[in-house]
């Protein structure tokens, strides 16, 4: 082990590792700094110039390019309210909230930092249980993964703001959009109008994009006000606010930091849905519920570092099963086997020297998220100055290009301007656009591992609670359900004596 | 001055000659090529098409970009490449899917819409079991299907796609009704060895290549490989020709183009893919996946995706 260590400390520290490192974070940093762009594609668009380099400097480009543009997702969303990357809406209005505050370069410091926490945790995860996460990954069935979705639209309530009954109604919508496409059991198309473009349903990424981007720089076009009015703290003020939050909270960032690394394993999860069920327990659990909504960092501490955790620990199920637990580690297996190394058990024997190389890739590249964000604090400020009649078409044009890339397809585009309306008309109404998007992302989901489970039990509902791992999620699910009801039916018709 | 009409005289005949060489009817390829992959990167049919794409470039000396064109279960990215100019620059690699979408009623689109160029390979089907399952061959395996009709679980694909149409063709060949064995749909072939190995489905039919970490691991355990010879990566797992049964199925891949494409673009492109197919890099890169070269040639491989799209029309025949 000692010899593979050195041999892969040896292959790090090559020149031209250390600079594919580097230039693949910047190359992330802008990516997922764009809002639209996201560290998917940031991955996909790498994947031509992989083939050039030494496996190991491959591999490195992959995971710094994704590690950044995860942290990078998160300074539009603070900065101009919208989510740079899914995994930063859960988040993102607090963020914004502290911005509007005067504390962005406190929240881009605090996303920086707890990136950091998360992904280290997440690497050392990696690095030290991957064969009994990996052995966890393989007991979820789709019954299992029904019940985990189950729990993740829970989480529509804690992201709803205060009006409960309005979250579900967005809720709703998203879980309609999710419908659209072909029917998972019988590949019966739905909604699709004939369109051979909504076959696979109402693409993502264009859709966030619609809801997000367009109604905010509709709305920045119609006011010429800068956030500068506010003034903004400094650097120093920033980070020392940065320490006292971490030492608060520092249990939030530890939570997230496993949970993200545990839902991150699960192969068909991943950063997104980590980010959001990690604010959604902080919140619960959360000792000044009242502050939340008026721009609170302590949901940021502990979704910033999950979604972190969650990238570096989709790879445990990739390289100890070549199993993809999200669109990057799927990407990131082809590039594995382009350059020869096959993951699977073998590769920790083959390639033991590349593997430790990976892992010690992984280090760096998370360490290297606080001096990016540090120098992300700097530009902050700059672009905050910026007219807003300058940002918006700047940014129209950044959202178009995204919804345009993600199949190279213009269908994309309507995608994104038909979600835009609907998002604008929502915002109208006074509804909430995040647990839309929270259906969107977990419709398909729950509904998939529905299907899967009731076709392969042929309709046999107890089955669900057959599996002890399945039981004991089913019965958690159905507790989170019925609590609040049942507190709420004994508050209500509870005799008054007194 | 006669010397000087000479040379201007030379000069204009030469600019002529250079001009006259310079577009000839076969200057094909004079810019970049694009190749359509019909479905994301980092897929099976992306990494066929980026190793491809790198020996195509080293033969016909000019830059191919691989785009990606997913979605709609490779109908959107077919038809793109359908509905291109047929000049040669753009070309694209489909998958057997092609075979499916008109016998399925799915969408207008098939084989006749294109112009053959090769097929570069193939993927087999194979069938697993969980480690600890009761069945050591395939014969188990399908008695066990015989006599408990509605209680064994199949998986590895959606419903009527890739590996349930070679389980479809298997249960036919046997004379099984594929109705007495509960099909569980995944999402793509290693979801499928998932839920084998997590307990749920008993076998599955996708790929080796998708179960080999699994196999190596000790979790999955293969019966048989559906390809006409044993396969390099798992030289020990008998064919179900070893086993009885005449009987192969595996997925495609190969390089199409826009029908209509002129035939002198035609065979400069196939002798381009023929001369990358053989290439020793191309060969290693995809025999270590656990894919089999298999090179048709222009017509031989219409012929092929002809025989393939009427095997699926006999399966979906109500459509």
């Amino acid at each position: 082990m000692g010899a593979d260590l050195l041999a892969g400390l040896a292959i790090v520290a090559e020149p031209s590792v250390l600079l594919t490192i580097i230039a693949s974070a910047m190359f992330g940093f802008v990516v997922g700094a764009l809002p639209g762009l996201t560290a998917t594609m940031a991955v996909a668009l790498l994947v031509p110039v992989t083939f050039l380099l030494h496996p190991v400097a491959a591999i490195a480009s992959i995971v710094s390019a994704s590690a950044m543009s995860i942290f990078a997702g998160d300074i539009p969303g603070a900065l101009l309210r919208m989510p740079g990357t899914p995994a930063s809406a859960a988040y993102m209005e607090e963020a914004y909230a502290l911005t509007r505050k005067g504390e962005a370069g406190f929240v881009i410091a605090t996303s920086a930092t707890t990136a950091a926490i998360g992904g280290i945790f997440g690497t050392a995860a990696l690095i030290l249980a991957s064969p009994a996460l990996a052995d966890m990954a393989l007991q979820f069935s789709s019954f299992e993964f029904f019940w985990l979705g189950c729990l993740g639209l829970s989480c529509a309530v804690f992201v709803s703001g205060d009006d409960v009954p309005k979250g579900l109604i967005a809720l709703l919508i998203g879980l309609l959009i999710s419908t659209v496409g072909m029917d998972y059991g019988t590949a019966y198309p739905r909604f699709t109008f004939g369109s051979n473009e909504l076959m696979d349903g109402v693409s993502f990424i264009p859709a966030l994009i619609g809801m997000f981007a367009l109604p905010e720089i509709v709305r920045s076009l119609s006011s010429t006000k800068t956030i500068d009015d506010v003034p903004q703290l400094g650097s120093k003020e920033s980070w020392s606010k940065v320490r006292v939050a971490l030492r608060k909270y520092w249990t939030g960032a530890l939570r997230g930091s496993s949970l993200g690394t545990v839902i991150g394993a699960l192969p068909g999860a991943g950063a997104d849905i980590a980010s959001w069920i990690s604010f959604a327990v902080a919140k619960r659990f959360s000792k000044e519920p009242k502050k939340w909504g008026t721009g609170h960092i302590e949901g940021i501490v502990s979704a910033g570092a999950s979604n972190n955790a969650a990238l570096a620990s989709a790879w445990i199920p990739a390289l100890v099963f070549a199993i993809p637990g999200d669109t990057i580690t799927a990407i990131a297996i082809g590039v594995l086997y382009m350059q020869g190394m096959n993951p699977g058990p073998t590769i920790f024997i083959n390639n033991a020297d590349m593997v430790y190389a990976v892992f010690i890739v992984f280090l760096i590249a998370n360490l290297l998220l606080v001096p990016f964000g540090w120098a992300a604090m700097r530009v902050a400020g700059t672009i905050l100055r910026i007219p807003q009649g300058l940002i918006a078409p700047t940014l129209l044009v950044m959202a178009s290009i995204g919804a345009f890339a993600i199949n190279n397809d213009m269908f994309g585009l309507l995608v994104m301007l038909a979600l835009g309306v609907l998002a604008f008309l929502m915002n109208g109404a006074g509804l909430p656009l995040a647990p839309t998007v929270l259906g969107i992302v977990l419709g398909q989901i729950v509904e998939k591992n529905l299907i899967q489970s009731l076709i392969s039990t042929q309709g046999d509902v107890f089955a669900f609670f057959e599996r002890p791992l399945s039981a004991f999620l089913g019965v958690l699910t159905i507790l989170v359900w019925t609590v609040p009801l049942v507190r709420f039916a004994y508050g209500r018709f509870r005799p008054k004596v007194r | 001055m006669n010397a000087r009409r000479t040379f201007l005289a030379g000069a204009v005949l030469a600019c002529i000659v250079a001009v006259g060489s310079a577009s000839p009817a076969f200057a094909y390829p004079d810019r970049p090529i694009q190749v359509i992959v019909p479905y994301p990167a980092g897929g099976g049919t992306d990494i066929v098409a980026r190793t491809l794409a790198a020996e195509i470039e080293k033969e016909l000396d000019t830059p191919i970009n691989v785009i990606n064109r997913g979605g709609g279960g490779g109908i959107v990215g077919s038809n793109a490449i359908a509905r291109a100019q047929p000049d040669g620059y753009t070309i694209g690699l489909v998958a057997s899917d092609i075979s499916l979408y008109e016998p399925q009623g799915l969408a207008d689109i098939s084989y006749e819409d294109l112009t053959a160029i090769g097929q570069t390979n193939a993927l087999a089907s194979s069938i697993t079991v969980i480690a600890d399952s009761p069945y050591q061959t395939v014969g188990d395996l399908l008695t066990a299907i015989k006599e408990n009709p509605g209680e064994l679980k199949g998986t590895g694909a959606p419903q009527n796609a890739n590996w349930h149409v070679g389980f479809l063709g298997l249960m036919m060949d046997q004379g099984i009704d594929p109705n007495t064995v509960i099909w569980v749909p995944t999402q793509g072939g290693t979801a499928g060895h998932l839920d084998v190995a997590a307990g749920n489905s008993t076998f599955s039919t996708a790929s080796l290549a998708e179960a080999r970490a699994l196999i190596e691991s000790g979790k999955l355990r293969a019966l048989a490989v559906m390809a006409d010879e044993p396969i390099g990566i798992f030289p020990d797992v008998p064919t179900l020709k070893q086993e009885g049964i005449d009987y192969t199925f595996g997925l495609w891949h190969g390089v199409v183009a826009p029908a209509g494409l002129p035939d002198e673009e035609r065979q400069i492109l196939l002798d381009a893919v023929e001369n990358a197919v053989n290439s020793e890099s191309f060969r290693n890169t995809l025999t270590e996946r656990g894919f089999t070269i298999v090179w048709r040639p222009g017509d031989e491989f219409r012929d092929f995706m002809k025989s393939d799209y009427e095997a699926a029309q006999k399966i979906f025949g109500d459509n």
